[in-house]
């Protein structure tokens, strides 16, 4: 049965923040609801942050993303040209080594964002799934990683294929996950992984972003960038 | 009552972390800082990668094989034929081989896909491709046409008979009682050698083909296959994967994972590959749950290197 919608009127014309307790009935209404309340606009693309971030540490996250950006770019070149295209072309062997290079970067700067997140224990706060969501992304990016190693179609590609069939039969999935299936390993590589990869990195992102960046360890109340801030807030444009 | 949360604990609990920050604020530009890292980051990549390039060496093949060392050929084939090899005794998911899985006590992950690319290394690596040449060698029919015991004693003698001469030279076996299989193995060398065996292992007849475990596993049961590997340092007990061909750094990420392959006792075990990834698989695991781990959680207070990281708060406490 199909439900009859009543025109606006002159009331529920006006424009209602979504956000508000605005009742919603549909599926689509109450999920708008939801997003907007948990990750309104100045949050999820915010002009200020915390004046405590404030750390080289803090650029080890945007440099992994920024290294994921050149990884997607470079592989899908190679891809658009074919497995084969880096073994017969300079220009395919270059970028090639820009998809090697700019991965080597981006696990070095995920590592050091790992770590750094560690030791502020990032976790704090309701912060969990957003530690979870770093460790899953990095497991995630070591699968893309690996699969790649198998598309080289080189000796080091076979070897690989050969050599690690032992672990990944001992844990019995190496009969879909064959190393040695070059069309499997591709679709893996340059669809499912990087799919996954950047699905859950964007929710990392994104849970970063709805809670914000953590507050140092021991920070409290009295301290004087928190009993100064009760004043109009202050942008500490020394610190950039 | 409330319930205390410690300070290291991720519940949002009463603290500052759980909070949104009323304190000082500094600007920032989300759109700004990516677009500058990609800069930043794509000129290092293309710097680094036009300085020091990226590794391929070639692939080798059957032909190469057959070409260099074809004592180690027919020698790896005559062990295929007698189910002697590597692959013939492998296990899930080539063939159904008793007692070749690694296992943990009762835990038989190995097992639990079946056969699912099942091969038979005497057919499927010696035999089928013979029979597609345009005039198939009479030692096919001779062999087929035997019992399985019978080919076994052939395959045996013929087996021996080579590991007695120097590098495994056919043209110096001692006469004896070998059947076809001298006849046989001859056959897949020569057409190793011109090139149709690769075609023929890894397409199986078909136009296509994007499936090489045949080839791999046929080169990897030889000697040529895994000295090369050695001699580049690839091997598991050199570290293996975190090797890149030459200095090129490989999967480093893959450290902890080949650190277990270079000590005991777990480089010696036999169930070797499944301990690892099992011990590897939990460590990470524990990675993920640290915030839920009293102790592990509260390293970073009792080692302060947050001090550092947030020096000027704390300076301006």
């Amino acid at each position: 049965m199909t439900n009859i919608v009543r025109p606006p009127t002159n009331e529920s014309a006006t424009p209602k923040d979504p956000s508000s307790d605005e009742e919603f009935y549909t599926w689509t209404g109450k999920a708008r609801r939801w997003v907007l309340k948990t990750l309104p606009p100045d949050k999820l693309l915010p002009e200020t942050q915390p004046s405590y971030v404030a750390s080289w540490v803090y650029v080890f996250g945007m440099g992994a993303i920024a290294s994921l950006v050149v990884i997607i770019v470079s592989g899908v070149v190679l891809s658009l040209n074919g497995p084969s295209w880096w073994h017969v072309s300079s220009l395919g062997h270059f970028v090639n080594s820009t998809h090697l290079w700019s991965v080597e970067f981006f696990f070095l700067f995920m590592v050091v964002h790992l770590w750094g997140k560690f030791w502020m224990a990032s976790w704090r706060g309701g912060r969990l799934l957003t530690w979870i969501t770093g460790v899953v992304a990095f497991a995630a990016s070591i699968g893309a990683a690996f699969t790649g190693y198998l598309l080289q179609t080189n000796f080091e590609s076979q070897w690989i294929s050969f050599t690690a069939k032992d672990v990944v039969n001992a844990t019995g999935i190496g009969a879909w996950f064959n190393l040695a299936n070059v069309g499997q390993m591709f679709m893996w590589h340059i669809f499912l992984l990087p799919l996954a990869v950047a699905a859950i990195v964007a929710m990392h992102v994104l849970l970063v972003r709805v809670h914000g960046v953590v507050s140092p360890i021991d920070a409290a109340e009295t301290d004087t960038q928190l009993r100064d801030a009760t004043f109009p807030q202050h942008y500490d444009k020394e610190d950039k | 009552m409330s319930k205390t949360t410690s300070p290291m604990s991720w519940r949002t609990g009463s603290g500052l972390a759980g909070k949104p920050w009323k304190g000082a604020k500094r600007e920032y530009d989300l759109f700004k800082e990516l677009t500058v890292g990609v800069i930043v980051v794509t000129l290092l990549v293309i710097a680094v990668a036009a300085a020091f390039s990226s590794p391929d060496d070639k692939s080798v093949s059957l032909k190469s094989w057959a070409t260099s060392q074809p004592g180690d050929f027919v020698a790896t084939a005559t062990s295929e034929l007698g189910y002697t090899s590597v692959t013939a005794g492998y296990g899930p998911p080539y063939n159904s081989t008793t007692g070749a899985t690694q296992t943990i006590g009762p835990l038989d992950l190995q097992s639990l896909s079946g056969v699912r690319i099942p091969i038979d290394t005497a057919k499927d690596f010696v035999i089928d491709p013979l029979s597609t040449l345009p005039n198939p060698p009479a030692a096919v029919a001779t062999w087929t046409a035997a019992s399985s015991k019978q080919q076994t004693a052939w395959t045996d003698a013929y087996g021996k008979a080579l590991g007695k001469t120097k590098g495994n030279d056919p043209a110096a076996v001692a006469s004896g009682n070998y059947g076809p299989v001298p006849k046989l193995t001859d056959s897949l060398l020569t057409m190793a050698k011109q090139g149709s065996l690769d075609s023929v292992l890894q397409a199986g007849g078909s136009f296509y083909n994007f499936d090489y475990t045949r080839s791999v596993l046929f080169l990897g049961d030889g000697a040529y296959f895994n000295d090369l590997a050695a001699s580049l340092h690839l091997t598991g007990d050199q570290w293996g994967m975190i090797n890149g061909i030459g200095n090129y750094p490989g999967q480093s990420w893959l450290w902890l994972f080949s650190l277990f392959y270079q000590v005991e006792p777990f480089k010696s075990l036999p169930n070797a590959d499944l301990v690892i990834i099992l011990i590897v698989a939990a460590l990470t695991l524990v990675l993920m749950i640290v915030p839920l781990v009293p102790g592990l959680r509260d390293l970073p207070r009792l080692i302060p290197i947050h001090r550092l990281i947030w020096k000027d708060y704390y300076k301006r406490r």
